[in-house]
């Protein structure tokens, strides 16, 4: 079932397009901001909503790398790994990064607190290497500001 | 030196909301075309001017827009999209132009869509650009409320429906036709071509797709005239070009400079040259999808002609530099497993080609290359060539990688020699 805020914010991107399904991106963003991830059930009642299949619907969902389709940590890391940045250091920061955290890209910390995963180029090639964490974008990072940082997540 | 596109964008701060850029002239342009143009001269203006899109391409987009059926009997709803889907390596123009000067992007494709008698609009933005969905936002419902869009736009006659749609995040929604796909909530893969999106697009109707670049030099086109714009290059493609540099230079950055500034120029000048101990070895010239260029073809002007001539191409404009102390091969690994990773999988050559050159790059970096893998390579070059694939993705990840084996063999080969990275 969605959630009657969901609903809402869902109808708003409707009211955009002429077609339902053309919301189906957006509406997957809602469901995901709202739970965390989108869970099967919840592709399905969306799919549903939206008069989609639920396969019609996954397959747009697995499209994207940023619809997630299993449960996160609470704060998701996107470290750029193009060439900019691995030019500038990536590799470093990776290595840093996996290390502090005890996990490898695309896993989650055992206390839940962060997902590391890695991204596109996040257009910030002038200040990389950058990562983002949730909707925050850095730039110019060092291991050590990257300590500072993450210190400041729960 | 004039900076149409950029003199009002200071960085860090907020961009000018409507009353600001109404008072640089904002929406001028916009009250001049619906004041008495026809779409024709709108489109016919253009031309004139020589503008070719930014994207990477580089198609004239006056002629671009000329191929969407008009008149009377013309199907409708026709769409325009401002494709500010930048997710190309090195690239950071669009986001510079989005949150500087999102006024600017919208009187722009308030033009293009009256050129072509669209219907609505939609800015496609790449789901990292959070900033910039802010400020398009906002610059939307300023846009409105003014009148600028809406029903029967400053009395015109003219009705125009404008959306921000944000992505969720694949390179592949990007490109062109795979960018139709992604509005219309389908998975993000190419269509055959013809027909052309200009005939059926969008839910199979007339659509242009503009780069948010080759959109925001409108409003100064159309407010100073085709002459002005010509004049402002150096050389043969008009107008200026947003330059980017990336990699180890003293000033990595972006600048607004004539279309057709020496290659050297911006490194030199702008980029202020090489940092203390790196020598420069090679670059991109427009973006990950480009040959690499070598130091002597600096003097080579930043243009579609010039880098063409010299063997690449001008892409989206942003030089990516690399340097003595940075391995060719590595590089060029993490190139392609780009590409791979963002190949949709609709064509066979670049589904099972692309993860397969990153796969021998990957061994030869590592140093477990095989006798025969650079004539593999040079083999799926071959392959992935313009031609077996929908799109150009396959086409533009091939670029650097066929340079690479041209300007850095001595590279590979003392990689699969030694059976290892001489710089790890």
């Amino acid at each position: 079932m969605l959630s009657e805020a969901e609903r809402l914010e869902i109808e708003t991107e409707l009211a955009h397009y002429d077609h339902k399904r053309a919301a189906c991106v957006e509406a997957l963003k809602i469901m995901q901001r709202h739970r965390g991830w989108v869970s099967d059930d919840s592709l399905r009642d969306l799919a549903e909503y939206l008069e989609m299949t639920p396969d019609e619907l996954d397959g747009v969902a697995t499209f994207y790398n940023l619809v997630f389709r299993k449960p996160l940590g609470r704060h998701t890391i996107l470290i750029c790994d193009s060439v900019s940045c691995w030019i500038m250091g990536y590799e470093n920061l990776r290595q840093h990064l996996t290390a502090r955290l005890g996990i490898d890209l695309g896993g989650t910390t055992a206390d839940g607190r962060f997902t590391l995963l890695p991204q596109t180029c996040l257009g910030a090639c002038d200040h990389a290497p950058a990562m983002m964490v949730d909707e925050e974008l850095y730039q110019d990072l060092t291991p050590e500001r990257i300590d500072q940082i993450l210190a400041a997540y729960e | 030196m004039e900076r149409p596109l950029t003199e009002n964008i200071r960085p860090g701060e907020a961009p000018l909301d409507l009353d600001g850029y109404e008072k640089t002239g904002g929406y001028q342009a916009v009250r001049k075309v619906l004041g008495g143009m026809a779409p024709g001269e709108v489109t016919e203006l253009v031309k004139e001017s020589g503008l070719r899109g930014r994207g990477g391409a580089g198609f004239p987009t006056g002629m671009k827009w000329s191929f969407v059926p008009m008149g009377n009997d013309a199907p409708h709803p026709k769409y325009l999209l401002a494709n500010a889907d930048e997710m190309e390596p090195g690239t950071f123009k669009d986001r510079f132009l989005l949150e500087g000067a999102p006024h600017q992007l919208i009187e722009g494709m308030i033009l293009a869509a009256f050129a072509i008698q669209a219907d609505v609009a939609y800015v496609f933005l790449r789901w990292a650009y959070k900033l910039a969905a802010k400020r398009v936002e906002k610059a939307i419902s300023e846009a409105y409320r003014a009148g600028y869009l809406g029903k029967n736009i400053l009395g015109s006659g003219y009705s125009l429906e404008m959306h921000l749609h944000t992505s969720a995040g694949r390179y592949m929604a990007g490109e062109e036709t795979g960018l139709l796909n992604a509005m219309e909530g389908r998975r993000a893969t190419p269509r055959s071509k013809p027909p052309f999106p200009q005939i059926s697009g969008l839910w199979g109707k007339p659509t242009i797709v503009n780069n948010v670049e080759t959109l925001s030099n409108l409003p100064h086109i159309v407010a100073r005239g085709a002459g002005w714009f010509k004049e402002l290059s150096l050389t043969q493609d008009a107008g200026t070009k947003l330059y980017g540099v990336s990699g180890k230079v003293k000033s990595p950055g972006l600048w607004e400079l004539p279309m057709g500034t020496p290659l050297r120029q911006i490194l030199e000048e702008h980029a202020g040259g090489m940092r203390d101990g790196f020598k420069l070895r090679g670059f991109l010239p427009g973006g990950a999808s480009t040959d690499f260029l070598l130091q002597d073809q600096l003097d080579v002007p930043a243009d579609f002609r010039g880098v063409e001539a010299a063997g690449s191409r001008l892409g989206t404009g942003a030089m990516i530099v690399l340097d003595d102390r940075t391995c060719p091969v590595g590089m060029v690994h993490n190139l392609e497993a780009f590409f791979a990773r963002e190949s949709c999988g609709w064509c066979t050559p670049c589904r099972d080609g692309l993860p397969w050159t990153a796969q021998i790059l990957q061994a030869i970096e590592e140093g477990n290359g095989r006798p025969g893998d650079l004539d593999r390579l040079a083999l799926h070059c071959r392959l992935l060539a313009p031609g077996n694939t929908y799109c150009a993705l396959a086409a533009g990840a091939v670029e650097p990688l066929q340079s690479a084996l041209k300007l850095f063999r001595a590279d590979f080969q003392q990689h699969l020699a030694d059976r290892r990275c001489p710089w790890s």
